[in-house]
């Protein structure tokens, strides 16, 4: 299994380090591919983007999950019941969740069409789809098992008896949530935002089918590298800067999120 | 009143999941050939062009076929490695552990581009059976998590007492530990496959010639009028899921309730 990853990423390094010369590498090693990817304007925008994206997608994915998780946590009768619901949405295509929100959004659409009806508009709004916002608002949908059941188990585990040992010392209910709630249940949380943000950062088909051209990801671009540019080296630098990038990006948010939770304390 | 504010917002979350997914049948029996409003009249005809639509059925057995695969080797090498974990103090498991569960740390597109070029290096063709490697990246660390929990959570001396009783080994394997890790082991199963099954960005890179189901509808996207009958595929893997999960789940409680008669 450690082979099974480490020689493929190997691999990737090597490939990175040639050039591109018709359907097969040339001889010899080059570092202009870094030197493209990480010195030309647009890739550097193109990476500040998609990590801004990602980012907002975490943000507004974790945040509309938590109340939900702590409700079916700490309010609902049945549980059971309430975790079925929610992940029932989530067992069809990837592909058609995304492109559903293409029809709700597009032209045409259900909000369009829907506000039209009702006479609150005479023209499509047209700023609903491909752009940025419609990315994170599909992401959003798309991930939200992903947030819900780690923040669900963490808020599950919490020992009832401290939330009423904090209510006996004297905390209020926003109080307590804040001092005892919150930070036993932050595993869940930072669980969440890693499995949500590393691969949103990779996925070209959200991008490709609602971002139009300004909500192009870095993924995106590498998937051209490899289809229709053809530029495999290109590619795979492009793929090792993001990779780092993501993982730097994920670790100093683990480390900053423990950090926070501890000072809570 | 706190309470019914969050329930209030529990439904409205709902409403957010639930309304993009029924977009999806609702369209499927609509007679017009545009995805858009107003709807123009019932039609179950979408349903009868997909029954005649040959290239799907043969993606849907080839997703079939990755998914049963990559399901039966991810769960059989993550029950493996959660044994290992679990039932003997190893020198290093923590760092293998951390290493098998790095995929979830590495967007699956510089998987599957990592693997794609392994494969051109090694002369091997683009197949399913690489599909199947690559999902089992994806689809180990899933399974481990899941067997984890479920072995940290079984009684070793049920294994003790059953040898005393005088089973061999392999008696008390089939007898106490297997039915004993069903429902992990089920659950492991129908999670790993539910992902190869729905896991698009790698199968795109290695499968080549040989599309998935989800390979296929990224092709069908592009052609405005298949769509319906895409929506209407959609629909049908909809409720094809939800029949499994409730049978898994009929499954699994079938699991827990024999052994605890005699725990």
């Amino acid at each position: 299994m450690g082979l099974a990853l480490a020689a493929p990423l190997l691999l990737m390094a090597i490939t990175s380090l040639k050039s591109q010369s018709g359907i097969s590498f040339s001889e010899g090693w080059t570092l202009s591919h870094y030197g493209e990817v990480l010195g030309r304007a647009s890739y550097r925008s193109l990476f500040l983007r998609s990590v801004l994206i990602s980012g907002a997608v975490t943000l507004v994915t974790v945040a509309l999950a938590y109340p939900m998780a702590y409700f079916v946590a700490f309010h609902a009768r049945r549980k059971f019941i309430w975790l079925v619901a929610l992940t029932i949405p989530f067992w069809t295509s990837y592909l058609l969740r995304v492109f559903a929100w293409k029809i709700i959004l597009g032209f045409n659409g259900v909000i369009n069409s829907g506000l039209m009806r009702l006479h609150l508009i005479d023209q499509p709004l047209e700023f609903l789809l491909y752009n940025p916002f419609a990315v994170v608002v599909t992401l959003a949908h798309a991930w939200a098992a992903f947030a819900i059941l780690p923040i669900y188990v963490s808020l599950e585990k919490i020992d009832r008896s401290l939330l009423e040992a904090a209510s006996d010392l004297g905390d209020s209910r926003f109080r307590r949530f804040l001092r005892v709630t919150l930070p036993l249940s932050m595993p869940g949380v930072i669980g969440a935002a890693i499995l949500i943000f590393v691969p949103t950062t990779g996925d070209f088909v959200t991008p490709q089918l609602v971002g139009g051209t300004k909500g192009t990801m870095i993924a995106n671009i590498i998937e051209v590298q490899f289809n229709a540019v053809g530029n495999w080296p290109l590619g795979a630098a492009l793929s090792l800067v993001s990779m780092a990038m993501v993982g730097v990006i994920a670790s100093l948010f683990v480390a900053a999120a423990r950090a926070a939770t501890r000072a809570a304390r | 009143m706190k309470n019914r504010a969050l329930f209030s917002y529990a439904l409205a979350y709902l409403a957010f999941l639930y309304v993009p997914v029924l977009v999806l049948p609702v369209f499927s029996f609509n007679n017009s050939e545009f995805i858009a409003f107003p709807l123009s009249g019932f039609t179950t005809r979408w349903y009868g062009a997909l029954a005649g639509d040959t290239a799907m059925q043969h993606a849907l057995g080839n997703s079939l076929k990755v998914g049963l695969v990559t399901a039966l080797l991810s769960t059989l090498l993550g029950l493996t490695a959660a044994k290992a974990v679990t039932h003997y103090r190893l020198r290093g498991a923590g760092a293998a552990l951390g290493f098998i569960s790095l995929p979830l740390f590495i967007p699956d597109i510089v998987l599957g581009i990592s693997l794609l070029l392994l494969l051109g290096a090694s002369g091997l063709p683009l197949s399913l059976a690489a599909v199947v490697l690559g999902h089992m990246l994806v689809c180990v660390p899933f399974a481990l998590t899941v067997l984890i929990a479920r072995f940290e959570g079984f009684d070793r001396n049920l294994e003790e007492a059953s040898a005393d009783l005088g089973e061999d080994g392999w008696m008390t394997f089939w007898r106490v530990t297997l039915p004993l890790m069903l429902p992990g082991i089920v659950a492991s199963l129908l999670l790993t496959f539910i992902t190869s099954f729905d896991e698009f960005l790698v199968a795109y890179f290695l499968s080549g010639t040989e599309a998935t189901l989800p390979i296929y509808i990224w092709g069908q996207l592009r052609f405005p009028e298949r769509l319906p009958m895409v929506l209407a595929l959609g629909a049908i893997i909809l409720t094809a899921s939800v029949g499994l999960v409730v049978l898994a789940e009929y499954i699994r409680n079938l699991g827990v309730k024999k052994p605890m008669v005699g725990a």
